[in-house]
């Protein structure tokens, strides 16, 4: 099964709603608690990622019996170093980020430690695709 | 400790799901920052205390499978945070209690931290 959603830079407000819908679904097909909770919290936090830098994205979602596939690729300023960014603490983010409980550096840890596997392919200037994978048996 | 009685303890009061007054709380998580709220791997019993009062809050409640939030500092919680609690069972308790204050009251009363 495949699912597309589309997320607007600065939309504070609707920023969750695909991970809503995703742990829904999740649920719904009976994948274990942990499974579902270790996806909605790596796509939550790349979902606010979208929302707090960039102008705009398209989450894809592709389910399968034995996994969870999801691509976010947004179009925004990009990730200037990676690797700085992966590090706890790092962060671009705006004060209004802040105001909303994010932009403290730990969004892609965050995504890091709760996805099985995880590729990030950016472009300063263009944006950033993240894309990773969760596998409901280990 | 029930929710009621730590909505006793704060002079909280109930802004919904005062049909979950009964839930037990063992631990408790103090922040405004969401991020680190999302890294807590056991959620059981654990209510999240924050003075972050918007729908992000109650978001990360969601994804992180917290069904009771404490509101400090006298925020006022909006319709579109109550509706979004109540699509996912949340009791919501907000008292006009600093955080400091309220962790405080309740660290003393035998709640426990989570780290």
């Amino acid at each position: 099964m495949d699912f597309i959603y589309h997320v607007e830079g600065g939309d504070f407000t609707n920023a969750g709603s695909t991970s809503s819908e995703v742990k829904r679904m999740l649920k719904k097909l009976g994948v274990s608690p942990e499974i579902v909770k270790r996806t909605v919290v790596a796509l939550y936090e790349a979902e606010v990622n979208i929302v707090a830098h960039a102008y705009r994205g398209d989450i894809s979602v592709n389910l399968e019996e034995d996994r969870i596939h999801i691509i976010l690729a947004d179009e925004g300023p990009g990730i200037p170093n990676v690797d700085w960014a992966m590090q706890k603490g790092n962060s671009t983010a705006s004060p209004k980020v802040r105001e909303m409980g994010f932009g403290a550096g730990m969004g892609l840890p965050n995504i890091k430690n709760n996805s099985d596997e995880l590729n990030i392919q950016t472009e300063v200037g263009k944006g950033t695709t993240i894309d990773f994978t969760n596998y409901f048996t280990h | 400790m029930t929710v009621e009685e730590i909505a006793t303890l704060v002079q909280g009061e109930f802004v919904c799901g005062e049909s979950f007054k009964n839930r037990e709380v063992t631990h408790i998580i103090a922040s405004d920052l969401m991020s680190d709220v999302l890294t807590v791997k056991d959620t059981d019993n654990l209510m999240l205390m924050t003075g972050l009062c918007n729908l992000q809050s109650i978001r990360t409640c969601e994804m992180s499978d917290i069904d009771m939030l404490l509101v400090v500092r006298g925020k006022a919680v909006t319709d579109e945070m109550i509706e979004l609690a109540e699509d996912n069972d949340m009791v919501i308790v907000a008292t006009g209690f600093s955080m400091y204050k309220a962790a405080g009251i309740l660290y003393g009363s035998g709640v426990s931290s989570i780290y």
